[in-house]
């Protein structure tokens, strides 16, 4: 029978190292149900009959946040066979604090101190027969960065687990904590498992808000919380906690001993006096970051983008493939599905693929080193005000070059509220395709003014800013707490393949998506604007017939929902859907439906019209709608990729295109009213969402404290 | 009494009480700030917040306003 081996430990703690050495490439990535945590599965090297599944990375089992709820519902209903507790040997106390936690779950569990490597260059000694006894579970010593032991921490687990063994915690509390407890116990009957009512009696004891919902019938346990709260004056979960760390301090005198030579600085340290010094940090940062952006973005990434667009997808593949279907003899619109529509809608989503590969390059060993922990130590105090965290600051910066990676890049974000709102408002910040838009309207309406540019990053920037604070203050956003009480890791070299690895993981879960959802989207658009009715007669259009497409008469329908924001014409509603598949297209569309094959980048040659068509400030509101609403079907593929929800992805989307939506019409009524003195109903609809809006900014709000996750699902008995 | 928030750089505290309640404390707590440990105060963020400390033998980060949760000697 199939043995499953749980990985649990702290964030930190090499855990991600040893499951890639134990399964190496045999590992499956999904969903924790019901969650958007991400759930790798792996089996064991030379074993096909042992999984291992690798746990979020946690501190504790609080019922607080998502990682830890997800990882103790999976040990409770799962009941993997054995758990492999892997613990920093060099931070080794605060590890043992999960650990006692997992010694009561009632499943075996093999202790594995990592890092031992690191323990003896230090001069330091852990005695591991002590432990063992201490705790009641085998230990082994590993070092899983060198690959020390790991083989034979994996037997041991595999040999606890087949000989199905009860283990019984041997930690114990107060002499009074422990009478509570065993009347808890008692309480709670036979609804549970024998070894696991110790840790229904604990988390009854502490009110664990989550334990509830997963007992047949809830015993009355508050006549004994409120004896012991009124004794040890303080509340039972932090009773408890007190207890757990004054078992290890009391143990861990026998089981550690620390090196005399005590006081040196470590080279951590020594790193840490001058990346976080108060007066360098920030020229620090601000280096690193310039580095990470010059070299992903600017050199080596556009490069490569750069040549994967022009060249690989545009002088090799294309016409490679025209070739051939020219000597199969396919169908004109079959050739035109393939090439303009797949060919090139995959190939500009794929011309990011390098860069973004460059970019998680950079990303990987930030986070392995551990420098990304300073970045959000550096830069809380700026982002925590708009509900982001300091490690929003990449997403963003990126995102000025190109949003897709910058998206993707939000995954150096743990906190799940952050991340989710630094994926929503990243794509906000203009990036590079949206440049030619912004050239075009500088110069046919504000004839090139210099101001033009730089209002384009101000909007940006003030959207994430209002969005932050608006958003943070909805029940969506306000449900989950996150205390930011932080790990500053110790710094160390990241290894080259796990490195690498994780730049893979994440350039190959975009390339899916750029083959399915991305795929999908820009056939339609295609099939939209290369088919329509010529003289009453359904065919398919040359380049310059878009005017007569299926997109255009859809346009043409909806031209009048944009019509309070300006541009109500047919031909920028079209343009503004095209700008879906990429944003550099709004100028090219516009181009041709103003009756010109090809436009130069800032689209000259257009000027005149568009300047006559809609006007300054229509123009500006038809500028601000672009930059805000919905990204590229790439981008909006990295979306859905990191929000790994449909709902949380459509929220997204909806949310950027409504913000698009709104500004743009108090742009356009507002800057019609003071300019030319119009005023109507539509003007007093802006001011009215302009009160509303700055409602939502100052509305006062209180942050709640209980985290919203489903965990309906009762123990059962026996 | 005294909060963590109040202990200068370079100074170290015992912990004696941890005010408040829920996540927050909790998660306090779990990092090892507990009754009776010593914490040491290492360096504030360039920005002022948050500050660096020391407890159990591990660096940490903390928010001010969290810090004045717990009070010190």
């Amino acid at each position: 029978m199939a043995l499953t081996i749980a990985l649990a430990g702290n964030p930190n703690s090499g855990k991600t190292t040893l499951f890639n050495a134990l399964t190496g490439s045999n590992q499956f990535v999904g969903n924790w149900p019901g969650v958007t945590v991400e759930k790798k599965e792996g089996k064991l090297k030379g074993r096909k009959d042992v999984v291992i599944a690798d746990l979020p990375g946690i501190y504790s089992l609080s019922p607080y946040t998502l990682e830890e709820v997800v990882a103790r519902n999976y040990l409770i209903h799962e009941k993997p066979d054995v758990i492999l507790n892997i613990v920093d040997g060099t931070n080794l106390e605060r590890n043992l604090y999960l650990s006692t936690q997992l010694m009561e779950l009632g499943i075996p569990v093999v202790m594995a101190v990592n890092m031992m490597d690191l323990v003896r260059k230090n001069g330091d000694q852990i005695y591991l027969e002590k432990l063992s006894q201490k705790l009641g579970c085998q230990v082994v010593e590993i070092s899983a960065l060198k690959g020390d032991n790991i083989q034979k921490a994996a037997d041991m687990a595999v040999k606890l687990a087949q000989e199905k063994q009860r283990t019984m915690p041997v930690h114990t509390f107060e002499e009074s904590v422990e009478k509570i407890l065993a009347s808890i116990e008692e309480k709670l009957g036979d609804q549970v498992l024998q070894e696991q009512k110790r840790f229904f009696a604990i988390k009854l004891l502490e009110k664990d808000s989550k334990i509830t919902d997963q007992l047949l019938s809830v015993p009355d346990v508050s006549s004994e919380i409120e004896r012991i709260e009124k004794t040890m004056e303080d509340d039972t979960e932090s009773i408890i906690t007190n207890e757990r760390y004054g078992y290890i301090s009391s143990i861990i005198g026998d089981c550690y001993k620390k090196s005399q030579t005590g006081q040196k600085l470590t080279v951590s340290d020594k790193i840490d006096k001058w990346v976080t010094n108060r007066i360098l940090a920030l020229p620090i940062f601000a280096a690193v970051m310039w580095l990470v952006y010059y070299v992903s973005v600017t050199t080596v990434g556009t490069f490569v983008t750069d040549w994967t667009n022009d060249v690989l997808f545009g002088e090799i593949i294309p016409p490679a493939i025209e070739r051939v279907l020219t000597a199969i003899h396919c169908a004109d619109w079959l050739q035109g599905l393939i090439l303009d529509g797949i060919v090139a809608g995959v190939g500009a989503v794929l011309g990011f693929v390098p860069q973004m590969l460059v970019l998680f390059l950079f990303l990987a060993f930030l986070e392995d080193c551990g420098y990304m922990a300073r970045v959000a130590f550096i830069m809380d105090r700026i982002f925590r005000k708009f509900g982001l965290s300091g490690k929003s600051f990449i997403p963003m910066l990126i995102g000025t070059g190109c949003g897709v990676p910058g998206v993707m890049a939000s995954r150096t974000i743990e906190n799940d509220r952050d991340r989710k709102m630094t994926i929503m408002t990243t794509t906000f910040i203009p990036c590079g395709a949206k440049l030619p838009i912004i050239a075009l309207i500088a110069g046919a309406v504000f004839g090139g003014a210099a101001w033009v540019a730089p209002s384009a990053y101000f909007v940006g920037i003030g959207a994430i800013i209002c969005s932050g604070i608006i958003l943070k203050k909805t029940k969506l956003f306000s449900g989950d707490p996150a205390p930011f009480v932080m790990e500053l890791p110790a710094y160390h070299l990241p290894t080259v393949g796990s490195v690498i690895r994780s730049m893979w993981e994440r350039g190959w879960s975009f390339i899916k998506k750029a083959g399915t959802i991305i795929l999908l989207s820009t056939i339609l658009v295609w099939f939209t604007s290369y088919f329509g009715w010529v003289d009453g007669q359904f065919r398919m259009l040359e380049t310059m017939e878009l005017d007569h497409s299926i997109l255009a008469a859809i346009g043409n329908g909806f031209a009048w929902i944009f019509t309070p924001l300006g541009w109500g014409d047919w031909r920028s509603t079209v343009a503004a859907v095209t700008g879906l598949i990429a944003k550099e297209n709004v100028v090219g569309t516009l181009g041709i439906l103003y009756g010109f094959e090809e436009v130069a980048e800032d689209g000259a040659e257009i000027w005149g019209s568009l300047a006559a068509s809609m006007g300054m400030i229509g123009a500006y509101s038809f500028l601000v709608f672009n930059l805000l609403c919905a990204p590229c079907f790439a981008a909006m593929g990295a979306i859905k990729r990191e929000m790994n929800n449909t709902k949380w992805f459509l929220f997204a989307i909806g949310y950027q295109c409504l913000l698009a939506y709104v500004v743009s019409l108090c742009i356009y009524q507002i800057g019609s009213l003071i300019l030319y003195g119009k005023f109507g109903v539509l003007t007093a609809t802006a001011f009215a969402l302009v009160i509303g809006f700055v409602y939502l900014l100052f509305r006062p709000y209180k942050e709640s404290s209980t985290l919203e996750v489903n965990v309906k699902n009762v123990a059962r008995a026996k | 009494m005294k909060t963590l928030r109040e202990v200068p750089c370079g100074c170290s505290a015992r912990v004696v009480k941890l005010e408040g309640e829920g996540p927050v404390k909790r998660r306090i707590m779990d990092m090892g700030i507990t009754k009776g440990v010593e914490v040491f105060v290492r360096k504030v963020a360039p920005l002022g917040d948050p500050v660096e400390i020391t407890v159990r033998g591990y660096e940490l980060s903390v928010r001010k306003a969290d810090a004045q949760m717990i009070l010190v000697e």
